[in-house]
């Protein structure tokens, strides 16, 4: 039988598209979690910049808004010396019929050398990354409920900054698993990088139930959940979630699964408090906790920059 | 081919030699190793010419003219330099001088910090094969040696110096 190869790596096993986290060896991870560590000093020197990625033009393709983690994107593709074209797909092309392959292909025909792809469709990426040429990359920057990369290796990152090492932590997961790409990118990178206790924390309707099969440990209690945790990932709870009639209230969700400082205090003294953002100050998080000493929140921005030139320069500088 | 025999040692005395005459009496003057065994040379030049503060150590990664072709090197090699770039006299130091072209990233790499008064290049050893028009103000020795040998500094547990020749 043939192996089927993973699509991100070329036949070096080097990455030339990133897709999703799964599947990874952990020496690709540790690479580009290195990488980003240089590219962080770059954004302190006088001129922050580098001309890695001169003359190539990366395109920022957002089918679903998000003007957060584009511009995160725009601005480590500018600092590598991209040119940096923004396509707001949601009210262009495909508002007029195009199908998301002839739009490929006509982006394609401005020559391209980088798509950022932002989906609401799990898989839209590895359907462009299949049918576009072959010096083009992929980057996934959030499809559907499926992955968000990047910000899986930013939060390891700010992990690895603040714990060193990955192989004798607990980490907890909190809020809804279950429509989160962070959580399902965030519970890979950990699998790869050797944590030995993932701890996903939230309600049974927010939870999906086959999570024990990839090693990681369910809880519906939060103060259970996070009790002696070195990192607790709180996610975003999305307000479209209450109206589902997945949860009772803003105000009934806080109460029982809001991080506020009480709770935390079940966590490690000096447990890291991290969130992707944009956070809902009083339905997942206390702002006391959000502002407080063990949110790493905003840190978590910065290194967001730096990982993202990473990839983006680890994968245009490999070959197909 | 003939066994080449280089002694590291005794061209790093020759090399400091040089060095402290470059210096300038005002203080003016930072040293800056190209990593790897350029900032090992100027760690130990900082020492035994008892200069003052750290030396800085600096990488072509971000620079190199051959990033299309072979990507970004798997290394945690970073510029580090502390001290203001702006208006200082740099003495660049390497331990082989080559093709010229990791000078040429490492300039770039520097000026992203500020505008250096002057840079000066010393070397361990000057191997000719030059694709740029680079020289060194202090080269130890000078060999000729074939485009396809690789030549490089290692350092042992005691800090002493040799070359790795393969």
């Amino acid at each position: 039988m043939l192996e089927r190869r993973n699509p991100q790596l070329n036949r070096h096993d080097e990455l030339v598209h990133l897709l999703s986290i799964e599947g990874l060896p952990r020496g690709v991870l540790h690479h580009i979690l290195d990488t980003a560590g240089t590219f962080l000093s770059v954004n302190e020197r006088e001129v922050k910049k580098v001309p890695l990625l001169r003359g190539k033009s990366v395109f920022n393709l957002f089918f679903e808004n998000s003007t957060r983690t584009r511009t995160t994107f725009e601005i480590a593709a500018k600092r590598l010396s991209a040119d940096v074209i923004n396509l707001d797909i949601a009210r262009s092309s495909t508002a007029k019929g195009e199908s998301l392959l002839d739009t490929i292909a006509n982006l394609s025909a401005m020559h391209a050398d980088m798509f950022v792809v932002r989906h609401s469709e799990s898989g839209a990426p590895y359907l462009i990354a299949q049918h576009c040429a072959p010096h083009v990359h992929v980057v996934n920057a959030g499809d559907g409920r499926h992955a968000h990369p990047t910000q899986g290796l930013l939060d390891m990152y700010t992990i690895r900054h603040y714990k060193r090492d990955f192989t004798n932590l607990v980490v907890a997961v909190v809020g809804d698993i279950v429509h989160s790409r962070v959580a399902r990118s965030d519970i890979h990178a950990l699998t790869t990088l050797g944590v030995p206790e993932i701890r996903a924390v939230g309600p049974k309707t927010l939870v999906p139930g086959d999570l024990a099969d990839m090693g990681v440990r369910v809880c519906h209690d939060l103060a259970d959940g996070i009790r002696d945790a070195d990192v607790v990932i709180m996610l975003r709870l999305q307000n479209e979630r209450m109206s589902g009639a997945m949860l009772p209230s803003a105000a009934e969700y806080f109460k029982t699964y809001g991080l506020t400082a009480e709770k935390l205090a079940r966590a490690k003294p000096d447990a890291i408090v991290m969130h992707p953002g944009p956070i809902n100050r009083g339905v997942e998080i206390d702002s006391a906790v959000a502002d407080g000493r063990q949110s790493v929140i905003l840190p978590q921005v910065t290194f967001g920059i730096a990982v993202r030139m990473a990839v983006m320069s680890i994968i245009a500088g490999n070959n197909p | 081919m003939t066994a080449l025999h280089l002694d590291a040692e005794a061209l790093y005395a020759e090399l400091a030699a040089g060095v402290r005459g470059l210096l300038r009496p005002d203080g003016t003057s930072a040293l800056v190793g190209i990593w790897r065994g350029g900032a090992w040379l100027a760690e130990r030049l900082q020492r035994d010419l008892g200069l003052p503060g750290e030396h800085g150590s600096i990488s072509s990664t971000l620079h190199r003219d051959d990033y299309a072709k072979r990507g970004l090197a798997a290394s945690v090699d970073a510029t580090r330099l502390p001290f203001e770039v702006e208006g200082r006299h740099i003495v660049l130091v390497d331990d082989v001088l080559h093709t010229g072209r990791t000078i040429r990233a490492v300039l770039n790499e520097l000026y992203d910090f500020g505008r250096p008064a002057s840079v000066t290049l010393v070397v361990l050893v000057d191997r000719g094969g030059r694709e740029l028009p680079i020289c060194a103000t202090v080269s130890a020795a000078r060999v000729t040696l074939p485009p396809g040998q690789r030549l490089r500094l290692a350092r042992d547990a005691q800090g002493r110096f040799s070359f790795e020749i393969r």
